[in-house]
Parts: C-alpha cells; sequence; structure tokens
C-alpha cells in the first residue's frame, strides 16, 4: 500500500511529505504511548497516534519509521513539525479514530508489526 | 568529539532535567553520529532507542546528566551518570510496568515503567547502580558484531 492509498483510505491531510506520497508501506501500528513503540515498532513502521507533541516525531525518527497518522484529527505540534520537515518523516492528520483507523487500514490489507499479527 | 584511546572515539553529551521541549535531542545526534561513521542500521536503532530511553529517564526524574559514548571498532558504549533522586528499589524498577511517571510524563506518551527493560533488551551488556538521594548510573554495552547482535 502506498501512502498516498493510505491518505486516500483514512480521507486524511498531509501536514508533511507531500512529495512522498509513493513510498510503500508493508504493516502499521497504533499506540499513544510512546514507550510501547519503543519497545515494539520496528523499522518501516506507518505509526498511527494520538499523541500530538514532538515526542513522537522522535520517537519516530528514533525508530526509523516511515511516517506518522495523527488520528482523532490531532495535529503535530511546530516543533514536531519541524524535525519532520529536518528528518524527512511524512506526517498526516484524519479525523477517524485510532481504532476506526487502523481497521480501516487492516481492512484494506495493511499488516501489522511482524510477528504480533493474528494468524491467517 | 576527543580520541580518548587508540581506536576510540568519546562523545560527551549533556542533558537538563525536566527540559521536555529538549527531550530526545541528545539521541537524535547519537543516531546522527551512528549513520555518519557506517553503522549498521540495525544497531543503530538498538542504540537510539537505548540511549532515548535514558535520556528521557534523565529528563522525566533526574536534575542533570552526562551521556558518554565511546565508539569502537568492537563495540559502543555509552555512560551515563545522573544527579538526581535515584532509584530505591532496582529489582522494582527493571520490571515492566513499574513506574512512579507523574501526570505530565504520561501526557508525553512515556512513563509507563517500559524504559529501563526496554534499555536491557536493546543492549548486550547492561549495568544499573543508583543511590538514593544522590544519581544514577548507566552502562550500556552494543557490540558491531552482528553475529554477536541480540
Amino acid at each position: 500500500m502506498t501512502l498516498k492509498e493510505v491518505k486516500e483510505f483514512l480521507q486524511a491531510e498531509v501536514i508533511n511529505g507531500e512529495d512522498c506520497l509513493d513510498l510503500e508501506i508493508t504493516f502499521a501500528g497504533g499506540s499513544d504511548l510512546m514507550s510501547d513503540v519503543l519497545a515494539f515498532g520496528k523499522p518501516g513502521i506507518l505509526l498511527l497516534t494520538g499523541l500530538s507533541n514532538a515526542q513522537s516525531v522522535r520517537t519516530a525518527n528514533i525508530i526509523d519509521a516511515k511516517a506518522i497518522v495523527y488520528v482523532r484529527g490531532k495535529k503535530p505540534d511546530k516543533m514536531g513539525i519541524e524535525i519532520a520537515k529536518e528528518k524527512g518523516i511524512p506526517l498526516l492528520s484524519t479525523k477517524y479514530m485510532m481504532y476506526t483507523a487502523c481497521g480501516l487500514l487492516f481492512s484494506h490489507g495493511l499488516p501489522g508489526v511482524s510477528g504480533l499479527s493474528p494468524k491467517k | 568529539m576527543m580520541m580518548s584511546e587508540e581506536n576510540e572515539l568519546s562523545h560527551h553529551f549533556e542533558i537538563t532535567g525536566g527540559d521536555f521541549g529538549n527531550a530526545g535531542r541528545t539521541s537524535t545526534s547519537i543516531k546522527e553520529i551512528l549513520q555518519e561513521i557506517g553503522i549498521d542500521p540495525s544497531i543503530i536503532v538498538r542504540a537510539a532507542i537505548a540511549s532515548y530511553e535514558a535520556e528521557m529517564n534523565v529528563v522525566m526524574y533526574a536534575q542533570r546528566a552526562v551521556l558518554t559514548l565511546s565508539i569502537t571498532p568492537e563495540k559502543l558504549h555509552f555512560r551515563l551518570e545522573d544527579e538526581g533522586p535515584g532509584i530505591e528499589n532496582i529489582d522494582m524498577a527493571m520490571q515492566e510496568g513499574f513506574s512512579t511517571a507523574t501526570d505530565e510524563m504520561r501526557e508525553m506518551g512515556f512513563g509507563a515503567g517500559m524504559g529501563l527493560p526496554n534499555i536491557k533488551k536493546n543492549a548486550d551488556e547492561f549495568e544499573i547502580s543508583s543511590t538514593p538521594g544522590k544519581g544514577t548510573s548507566l552502562k550500556i554495552t552494543i557490540c558491531l558484531d552482528k553475529t554477536k547482535k541480540k
């Protein structure tokens, strides 16, 4: 799934990285808790979160996340946007709640973090 | 950057407790340094996660700390010395889910009691010692030889 498809499925607004929409997204994970993202996230993850402060972007950078989708209509703060621009991390914002946003992407075939997804 | 011994590079970083605005900046710099010298990306992620968790602990709980990163051809070695309240019971602090975090820390997305266990998980060697009322010391080693990776 491309980031452009993520944007369409979630009717999301692009806050940073309009030129990165052809990025291929292969798995995703959702959490508001950055401790959990650091513990269970993997490089290349599409991170869905409702945490809108700069730590969300710093955490994404630390684990080499591919992009962030903010749920519940949240948007990152100014510092977060600056870091994302500097590090080239695409940021999207959707009005869907976390559960619905994750469900929409999962139902379109985007799996969770490898090893933590249910067996088919 | 300092050359302290032959084939060893050292970097020193000062971290200020309570400075939530800059929390994560040191770990970001460390990640950039490791990328510049061409360390394997899978090792960089482990080093970045361990240093970020350690940095967040200082920002959340301590007054200040010095983090020293030493790089040799074989390993990355982090040494963190903080001035702060210390840890009364290290065994408890090493348990996932144990936390003394405040609401402010949790609003930052941290303070879930995952930090120290996650540092240990990403390290090949991990040592912690603490004196209540004075501070905490961490030693983290990550081997660069991929055959020894966790």
